[in-house]
């Protein structure tokens, strides 16, 4: 049997006395694509969180291609292979399209002299010349030289997706990709992840829209109350009782006659 | 070959582009610092007691005084990167005072009546330093430690994300910020051939935070016009009507503050400029 890239076990966080998450688990096996859905507050962007490492995780563990990252520094995370976006874009707002880009490529350049080598000057830099790659598959277009912070949402949307593929993650977390997209760009987003996906890299992702987890997610995680409360393929998972009860609450059901 | 007057005002723009660059790396990485004038001191005070009593040649002191402000700058960068925002300017500000204040009170530094270093450096190697200077922080911004360094000020949270030694950066950044201040007041000690605490004060460190705020602190071009305009207006505006430049240079500043909030060279601003440029160049 195949060995998971990413083993979550038993993670719990507390916020002070509240417990936002309790004892959730699951594994991601190379390749897949991977949903974590559930109502506002589920917990789900704590999970992203906890697994990059901008919270301590208080109890369980995180085990990312074989190694415990539980405690490992922030920084260290992205060079293993995890990559994130966030739900709030967070783009450097004064940084140019390729320049954010190419930050997503700080974590390979490890020696002194590629952090010393200019990168702006030529043309032909080979860094350069890879996020021109990856922005042109990407299907981004865009004034490479434009501050980031003068664009549209969508397209910022899209860069910071591009900048989390630039460290060539082995598991890329997304954190609701799809919101704000008109449905033209939803279903161009769906198409450019299972492209993703086929070269092998892991996907998980946060998402409200169960028509964009549907088209692209093979299983399906449902958090409600920091609590895992299915696991599942996303067709089971609109037949699940505890699901719709989370989503529509008891009375809802029980007045529209679904039981 | 220069006049005298031109030679000064060459001299002053030289010292006050170099230790504006020394502020403008730490601005540029996030950390706002008002301890400037502590620096340039150290700079100068640390290469006179090099030329006086070591008796080293002027290149040795001027790097005894970017080593002496460089370490400093890397030892209370770490008490002083546990602040942000206001309590940092504040806790550099008091860092300048208690460097003016030790000075003051040393009498191997000469305390209030100031020291007097005879080696003296010519304004050519004034202009030749500030040349290099401007090179490597052109060179450095345009690396990806410059890069890293920008990313860190936007949003060090996320630059951490990235992989980026979001602390290690920072006291990068402070300690050649520091070096580089350390540098001016080396230079400035041996070209003046006297210095004195009194002259590296509060003022001193308020003005050169503002040559690179209102320069603007995006690219590496925004010391280079903050400290030339403050260096030369006031000099160009003497050509006119003595009494009132001092109100004219305030409006002009005032005027740039409401409409360059961002500083006055930004990335954008960059950005077109090199377009015009390069679209008049294929002409």
């Amino acid at each position: 049997m195949a060995v998971p890239i990413l083993q979550i076990n038993c993670i719990t966080k507390f916020f002070g006395g509240l417990k936002v998450l309790e004892d959730v688990s699951f594994d991601l096996m190379p390749g897949q694509r991977f949903g974590l859905i559930g109502p506002n507050g589920a917990g789900k962007t704590t999970v992203f969180n906890l697994l990059s490492g901008v919270y301590s995780v208080d109890s369980g563990s995180v085990i990312l291609a074989n190694q415990d990252i539980t405690n490992l520094p922030i920084r260290k995370r992205i060079g293993l292979g995890l990559s994130r976006s966030f739900q709030n874009i967070r783009l450097m707002p004064h940084l140019s399209v390729l320049e954010n880009v190419m930050m997503g490529q700080h974590c390979q350049a490890n020696r002194i002299t590629e952090m010393i080598k200019p990168i702006g000057w030529t043309k032909n830099n080979r860094w350069r010349q890879r996020a021109l790659e990856t922005i042109k598959d990407a299907g981004l277009e865009v004034d490479l030289n434009s501050t980031v912070s003068e664009l549209p949402y969508g397209v910022r949307k899209k860069i910071e997706v591009v900048r989390a593929l630039m460290s060539k993650p082995s598991v890329l977390m997304l954190d609701e990709p799809a919101a704000g997209l008109n449905p033209q760009e939803t279903i161009e987003l769906a198409g450019f992840l299972r492209g993703i996906s086929d070269s092998n890299v892991t996907l998980l992702l946060v998402e409200h829209d169960m028509n964009f987890i549907h088209a692209i997610c093979e299983k399906v995680v449902v958090l409600n109350f920091g609590l895992k409360i299915f696991e599942g393929t996303p067709k089971e998972v609109n037949r699940n009782k505890a699901v719709l009860e989370a989503y529509l609450g008891t009375s809802a059901m029980e007045s529209s006659g679904v039981t | 070959m220069m006049g005298g007057y031109v030679e000064g005002i060459i001299a002053i723009l030289c010292i006050n582009l170099i230790f504006a660059y020394g502020i403008y790396l730490t601005a540029a990485s996030g950390q706002l610092n008002l301890g400037g004038a502590g620096f340039q001191a150290i700079g100068a005070y640390v290469a006179g007691v090099c030329s006086n009593y070591f008796e080293l040649p002027i290149v040795f002191s001027v790097l005894g005084g970017i080593l002496g402000a460089g370490l400093i700058g890397f030892l209370i960068s770490f008490p002083v990167l546990r602040t942000r925002g206001v309590y940092m300017v504040l806790a550099t500000f008091a860092f300048a005072l208690v460097i003016s204040g030790i000075i003051l009170n040393s009498e191997f530094l000469g305390g209030a009546t100031g020291m007097v270093v005879p080696a003296y450096a010519p304004v050519e190697v004034l202009i030749f330093s500030t040349f290099i200077i401007i090179l490597i922080v052109f060179w450095l911004m345009a690396s990806r430690v410059g890069l890293a360094m920008r990313a860190v000020h936007d949003d060090d949270v996320v630059s951490e994300i990235m992989g980026v030694n979001v602390k290690g950066i920072q006291v990068f950044a402070f300690t050649l910020g520091g070096a580089l201040a350390g540098l001016s007041g080396a230079l400035y000690a041996h070209h003046y051939s006297f210095i004195e605490a009194q002259y590296f004060n509060a003022v001193l460190s308020i003005f050169v935070l503002l040559f690179v705020l209102i320069g603007g602190t995006q690219t590496a071009w925004g010391p280079l016009f903050g400290a030339s305009f403050f260096t030369l207006v006031p000099e160009i505006l003497r050509l006119g009507d003595t009494e009132w430049r001092y109100v004219i240079f305030g409006i002009l500043i005032v005027l740039m503050m409401i409409f360059r909030p961002q500083g006055v060279v930004t990335r954008t601003f960059v950005h077109r400029a090199s377009k015009i440029f390069y679209r008049t160049a294929e002409r």
